[in-house]
């Protein structure tokens, strides 16, 4: 269950502002030692394992060329494809329809097409489970209208429908934000020169999107291919849901390494194409865009787009709270308890706001490393922690599970390795943020200080990080937010008896009491709720 | 021997490349105690590197800086800038913007010096604002705290980085003054940072002129003004005609006339004559037409043009009797010369 979704919705089309030069005197040896301190802990363990899959020598190469893994690959990339390209093309309507049409109460509807995102794909697929089963809300629905049968939520069909309705959101949210700063002056010269509005648009509109498309894109991919929950809720076969059988089902943990070590080199190879489509042109103009024009909807095409936004929104957001609800009254009926949803709520909290603290903490010595001493080594310990986020949970967990049992035994299955991995998992949440708000600081403030007679720790206390400190806040919350939704790598690493709201949902859908999920769901959605819409309105302030 | 047999600061041989740019090439410099050194060169000649060298943000490549007779950088010697006692005021002042004016300028001082920064408050003349926050203050008011800021803590020199760019014009004339004022009533010493002629003049008790990385010449501003080292340097400081001229003992032959010499030469010159030292007198029949005027209301600058084509500048009172197509007589007093190595 990978959430990594606020860094980038402001990355592509918001270039940070000039940090004028940097110091170019050597970065003092306390900054180095906590890089080294945070890069550590993060990539040792990924390094150990790759080691290990190497090592395993023949094992390794037969289980690698089997026919299972091949079988295996091809769905995970056939899924992959297929919901990045459909989240592409819902994503970028929904994008379209609210900010260059004159959809009436554009607005509401960008932000309620925005709103999916506080449900975590596994409470999606768990939703979906069950009202398109044979006793589900949907099916009674459609029955009622005389519909006899409808296509059953699981499987494949299951799987790229929930992470569909759950990925759109980022291209949505991306994309509205580069539609929004797109130069219209550009789309007039063409319309000028005697292009007309299809021609324009796809000659030099599409490609200023063209970076922030790959962008989504390229989130939509990660997502899914390192998507857990709603894959094996949903009983489809892709890499996550098998490494994790087959490290449950056996002592010798290899094969789960081999496999997690494929589902690292296809993150590379998509990685690898992002990088090849962004291109080399530069799409950001100098100069203030002039304001968009709105597109005129004709009538059957507003009630077209009506009913489709509409849709959209009943199955991502009105569905799933309304299941939910009408599950907690059934079971609150039934006498189902409350104090396990509110325990595990308790895990949740305490786990991620530890995790946010010691990111914000990591996140200092990264952030200003890379960008006031900027050179080929910080540049790489930047790069690393990067590396490590674009990664599988359960590829990074199994690293950590590995690491624990072989060389720090008293870590395994205690709270510093649990805060360790998140901490490695959504690290550049917090230092990305960080970096942010640093590039915005004059580099002068900080030689003013030092001039003025501090030492560069000082100027680091005193200084540095107070200006810093919004953007490090922001990406706290950020981390915070992604760790109380996390599932795989919480579920491998987490001490034995210690349950999280993702937990408790997970292990209540997987023995199929739907209804005990209903309570630690609700939760986790109203909690996720709160940043989230902050997040999204601080996207439509900018 | 006392700090004060020291110059302030002396720089030798600084030498620091950006890349394939050379900012700093073999930079002399010596500032003496008190009183205010202006270091005068186009853009990209270097002056800033140099101010950060000395500062200690950057490291030379080569050379060797002592403050008060105590090496600060060279081979072997590094100390950090915190150490140096140098205070800097940044071209867009720095401020902290998380601080009150009071905490910005306290921030150099040991805790619970507030006598200290009421008194400094005072010598900016910004008494009372001392709660305020940086942004609340106009650019010339957030030009004084930055100098309050850099001065509070006494240090030895004080390094100004093109202070007043970032000021609008006619606030800078004003700010430019008080900021002497200031200095001098602190009795600091300071060395300020500019591209515009006229203030390096103005503000300077000295003045170092600055090219390619190396300082060409220092001297009072009426010497580098009037004797100046050669030709680029006589150029750069002032407007002047260049004609090439043939020079012996007091008097130059050129192909405007002959001319009094400043300075005596002899053999082959460059001359500048400068627009102030050509006098109009109209003349109905005299060789020279007025081709152009610009008005500055307490003078004006004449375009004229020469029997042959040639175009020659003058600065006169602004008289009106001079208009576009007038024709005029001219005489010229003492010009400068300088031998011909192609220095333009």
């Amino acid at each position: 269950m990978i959430e990594r979704p606020v860094p980038v919705l402001e990355a592509p089309l918001e270039p940070a502002a000039p940090a004028g030069r940097p110091t170019r005197v050597r970065p003092p040896w306390f900054l180095w030692v906590a890089g080294i301190a945070v890069l550590v802990p993060v990539a040792l363990p990924l390094l150990l394992m790759a080691g290990r899959v190497i090592g395993a020598g023949s094992q390794s190469w037969n289980l690698l060329f089997s026919a299972r893994t091949l079988e295996l690959l091809v769905q995970t990339l056939v899924l992959t494809v297929a919901v990045t390209a459909s989240a592409l093309v819902v994503g970028v309507a929904t994008a379209w329809l609210t900010v260059r049409t004159d959809l009436r109460a554009r607005r509401v509807w960008s932000v309620l097409a925005a709103l999916p995102l506080v449900i975590p794909s596994y409470v999606l697929a768990l939703v979906f489970l069950s009202a398109f089963g044979v006793d589900g809300v949907v099916t009674r629905l459609f029955s009622s209208f005389g519909v006899e049968s409808i296509p059953a939520a699981s499987g494949s069909i299951g799987a790229w429908g929930s992470l569909t309705i759950a990925t759109y959101p980022f291209v949505h949210l991306i994309a509205s934000s580069a539609l929004r700063r797109v130069d219209h002056g550009l789309e007039e010269a063409a319309r000028g020169l005697g292009a007309g509005p299809w021609r324009a648009f796809r000659t030099v509109t599409l490609p200023q999107l063209r970076p922030s498309l790959a962008a989504a894109g390229l989130l939509v991919a990660l997502y899914a291919l390192s998507d857990f929950g709603a894959v094996s809720l949903m009983r489809f076969d892709s890499f996550t849901r098998v490494i994790y059988a087959q490290y449950q089902g056996r002592v010798d943990r290899t094969p789960a390494a081999v496999l997690a070590a494929v589902l690292v080199v296809i993150v590379i190879a998509i990685l690898w194409i992002e990088h090849r489509t962004r291109g080399r042109a530069r799409y950001i103009t100098e100069r203030t865009p002039s304001p968009p024009k709105q597109v005129r909807l004709g009538g059957g095409a507003k009630t077209a787009a009506v009913a489709f936004l509409s849709a959209l929104i009943t199955v991502g957001l009105v569905l799933p709270v309304t299941v939910l609800v009408l599950w907690l009254g059934r079971g609150l009926e039934n006498g189902e308890p409350l104090d396990v949803a509110w325990r595990a709520a308790g895990g949740s909290l305490w786990v991620s706001v530890v995790a946010a603290l010691v990111a914000m903490a990591a996140a200092i010595p990264v952030a200003v490393l890379v960008v006031r001493h900027r050179s080929k080594a910080s540049v790489a310990l930047d790069r690393a922690v990067h590396g490590v986020f674009a990664l599988p949970h359960i590829t990074v967990a199994l690293a950590m599970v590995y690491f624990a049992v072989n060389y720090l035994t008293p870590l395994y299955q205690g709270f510093t390795l649990l805060i360790i991995t998140y901490v490695a998992l959504f690290l550049p949440q917090a230092s990305g943020a960080a970096r942010g708000a640093l590039e915005r600081v004059d580099p002068h403030i900080e030689e003013a200080a030092r001039g003025l007679g501090r030492s560069p720790f000082g100027v680091l206390t005193s200084i540095t990080v107070p200006l810093m400190a919004k953007g490090l806040v922001a990406g706290g919350a950020l981390v915070f937010l992604t760790t109380m939704k996390e599932l795989p790598a919480t579920l491998l690493l987490r001490p034995t008896g210690f349950d999280t709201l993702a937990v408790e949902i997970w292990s209540a859908a997987s023995e199929g009491f739907f209804a005990r999920a209903a309570a630690p769901a609700l939760l986790l959605v109203a909690v996720s709720a709160v940043p989230m819409y902050f997040l999204v309105t601080r996207t439509y302030e900018s | 021997m006392s700090p004060e047999a020291f110059p302030v600061i002396a720089a030798t041989g600084l030498r620091k490349s950006f890349g394939d740019v050379v900012a700093l090439d073999g930079f002399d410099l010596e500032v003496p105690r008190g009183g205010i050194l202006g270091l005068l060169g186009p853009s990209g000649c270097g002056k800033t590197t140099a101010l950060r060298v000395i500062a200690g943000f950057e490291t030379p490549d080569a050379g060797s800086v002592t403050l008060d007779g105590e090496p600060a950088v060279g081979p072997g010697v590094w100390v950090p800038p915190e150490k140096r006692r140098v205070g800097m005021v940044f071209q867009d002042f720095a401020l902290f913007p998380h601080m009150t004016v009071a905490d910005n300028i306290g921030y150099g001082l040991r805790s619970g010096s507030s006598r200290r920064v009421d008194e400094v408050l005072e010598l900016v003349g910004l008494a009372g604002l001392g709660s305020r926050m940086p942004h609340e203050l106009s650019g010339g008011e957030q030009q004084r705290v930055a100098l309050a800021r850099a001065l509070a803590p006494k240090p030895r020199v004080v390094l100004l980085d093109g202070p007043f760019s970032n000021l609008d014009a006619p606030q800078r004339d004003r700010v430019r003054r008080e900021v002497r004022t200031i200095l001098v009533e602190a009795r600091a010493s300071a060395v300020f940072v500019t591209h515009d002629q006229e203030e390096a003049l103005a503000m300077s008790d000295k003045v170092a002129v600055m090219k390619d990385g190396r300082v060409l010449q220092i001297a009072s501003p009426h010497d580098v003004y009037h004797h100046p080292v050669d030709c680029w340097v006589a150029r750069f400081l002032g407007e002047g005609e260049l004609v090439p001229g043939t020079a012996s003992g007091a008097k130059v032959e050129t192909l405007l006339g002959t001319f009094r010499l400043a300075e005596p030469a002899n053999g082959p010159v460059e001359v500048i004559i400068r627009p102030e030292v050509v006098r109009l007198y109209p003349d109905a029949g005299g060789p020279v037409t007025v081709v152009d005027r610009e008005f500055y209301g307490h003078d004006q600058l004449i375009t004229l043009e020469l029997a042959d084509g040639r175009r020659l500048l003058s600065r006169t009172k602004p008289n009106p009797a001079f208009a576009v197509g007038d024709r005029v007589r001219v005489e010229v007093d003492e010009v400068m010369a300088f031998p011909e190595h192609g220095h333009v």
